[in-house]
């Protein structure tokens, strides 16, 4: 079976301003409203139009998180997935780092043999843009990082990747990882029927301790702080006061 | 002791300046020796150019024509083969330092942090979560350390240096199944966006390619570089290499002048650390105008022709 597996993450909704808890130890994310991780949902559906246009048979995701996580993991079911797995968290604990997230994901790997793995490039909670690139060392095989267009052969993907200098294109043999960035697609909507339906797909829930995978800690986050904050500067009521003030500051001749 | 790996950015023949600002946070670190390690099909051009910033202690070169095009697959396993020695191993945090960088510390097991702002010792770095909307402070315990460093928050390491240049052969089997094809890039002799200390960036409310002129027209008159929203790249008007914000690039240009631009918070984080921010929007509340310098509210395509006569 031709399979694709997708990593995705339960993280604060995009739309979301966050707040810092007053004695800095973290986030505040009870009440918040959580949703999949804007590039893992962009993953997810690379990874169901490939099936879709008959580039794969199966496609799997895998979640680590709380048991809350299952909410998310719904989703991706009604979105198109077949089957999903939560790695779960014992209660309280913290996410794995990115290093144990892709050991974590490579059991998975090893499990399932899928032709693809797609994750997003980066969660928008940690920004740590790691676990892809890791996956893809421990798994020794190929990376196609930042994708915004991907095709599949029976033997390779062709991957294009928004980089610094402009659009690069690679090659790469199957299977390989490829980390989504924000115009490869857009996902699409979940219609009712589909999250009916979603309810009768296989989600299995595995503990993490299970798993086997080393967990200690590298690295310990001290503190959390607000970042300084720009003061709201003047409005001008012209273009002659805005080089008059540009001037005054010395940033124009 | 620090001894600190950077791994240069480069395209063959010249030094990305991102090189330069990473050499400036290395050098930040106590007792820091760094040595610049070039990985090219050539390395000769460029790794003189390393040799001449200032801090840089050692410059090793490593050719070989499997490194040609920066495919972090091929380059990861040399510069594991490198970094016996070093306590820490640095890359900017530019798409070249983020594609590279997980990679070596998957292969060495070592833990990596990602956009380094700030140095408070040896193993303790800040960094933004959150798309920089809170800071974390973080404290490795491991023996290696990996990093991308956030090339706004330094600035450039000054030139006038002359470490010396070492040859190094390294004997350590390359995949294959990563193969380059092509890279495209829209052509301009406008300064390099990551760089430049004028940036004049459109929005939205350009309303299309054709309209985009506006923002070229006002950046050749100041000598700027050309940035653009998400909401701009995603409806065609630029490419995505013109990106600034969360996603896309993360500039600190002595002037930033935003036009149309509404200034989602993804966007607001590629340009905190502009010296001085202009914004030009026709609505009063878009809060771009709650971190710019100077506002006018306005229509764009009377106010920015007016500009640009009295420059």
């Amino acid at each position: 079976m031709r399979r694709i597996l997708v990593g995705i993450k339960r993280v604060v909704d995009f739309n979301v301003r966050i707040r810092l808890k007053p004695d800095g130890s973290g986030i505040v994310t009870d009440g918040v409203k959580m949703s999949i991780n804007p590039f893992d949902e962009i993953a997810l559906e690379e990874a169901l139009r490939i099936k879709e246009k008959g580039g794969a048979d199966e496609v799997i995701v895998v979640c680590i998180g709380p048991g809350d996580a299952q909410q998310q993991l719904r989703s991706a079911l009604a979105m198109g997935a077949d089957r999903a797995v939560l790695v779960e968290l014992s209660a309280g604990s913290p996410a794995p780092e990115p290093l144990a997230a892709a050991r974590v994901l490579l059991k998975f790997v090893e499990q399932e043999q899928p032709r693809l793995v797609i994750l997003g490039k980066q969660a928008i909670d940690d920004d740590n843009g790691q676990t892809g690139q890791m996956l893809a060392a421990l798994w020794e095989r190929p990376q196609a990082t930042f994708a915004s267009k991907l095709e599949l052969s029976e033997q390779h993907a062709t991957v294009t990747r928004e980089v610094d200098a402009g659009l690069e294109t690679l090659q790469v043999d199957l299977p390989a990882v490829v980390t989504t960035d924000l115009r490869l697609n857009e996902p699409r909507y979940v219609k009712l029927p589909d999250i009916m339906k979603a309810k009768k797909k296989p989600l299995d829930v595995v503990p993490l301790a299970s798993l086997g995978v080393p967990l200690e800690p590298q690295l310990s986050v001290l503190r959390h702080e607000p970042p300084p904050q720009r003061q709201k500067g003047t409005l001008l009521k012209d273009p002659a006061e805005l080089v008059a003030a540009l001037r005054a500051k010395g940033l124009l001749a | 002791m620090s001894k600190i790996l950077i791994i240069a950015e480069h395209d063959g023949t010249t030094l990305n300046p991102s090189t330069a600002r990473c050499v400036s946070c290395a050098a930040s670190l106590p007792g820091a020796e760094i040595t610049v390690a070039v990985l090219a099909a050539d390395a000769a051009a460029v790794a003189a150019q390393a040799a001449g910033l200032a801090g840089v202690s050692r410059v090793l070169a490593v050719d070989n024509p499997a490194n040609a095009h920066p495919l972090a697959a091929v380059l990861a396993p040399q510069v594991v083969a490198l970094a016996g020695p070093y306590s820490h191993l640095f890359a900017p945090s530019t798409t070249f330092g983020k594609d590279l960088m997980p990679r070596v510390a998957a292969l060495l097991g070592a833990p990596q942090v990602s956009d380094i702002m700030a140095v408070e010792s040896a193993s303790r770095f800040r960094r933004p979560i959150y798309a920089g909307n809170a800071l974390i402070t973080v404290e490795v315990a491991a023996p290696k350390i990996t990093g991308t460093v956030r090339t706004a928050s330094y600035p450039a390491a000054a030139g006038g240096g002359s470490a010396p240049v070492e040859q190094v052969a390294l004997n350590v089997a390359l995949p294959t199944h990563t193969r380059f094809v092509s890279v495209s890039t829209q052509a301009s002799d406008r300064p390099d966006l990551q760089t430049a200390r004028r940036v004049v960036s459109g929005g939205r409310a350009l309303g299309s390619a054709e309209g985009f002129k506006l923002v070229y027209g006002l950046a050749d008159r100041l000598g700027a570089a050309v940035g653009a929203s998400r909401a701009a790249v995603d409806a065609g008007f630029v490419g995505s290499e013109y990106q600034v914000g969360q996603t896309g690039k993360i500039i600190a240009p002595e002037l930033y002048i935003a036009l149309g631009i509404s200034g989602a918070i993804q966007h607001l984080t590629g340009i905190k650390d502009a010296r001085t921010i202009v914004a030009i929007n026709k609505d009063p509340e878009a809060p771009i105008f709650e971190v710019a310098d100077y506002g006018i509210v306005g229509d764009l395509f009377q106010i920015v022709p007016e500009l640009e006569r009295l420059l």
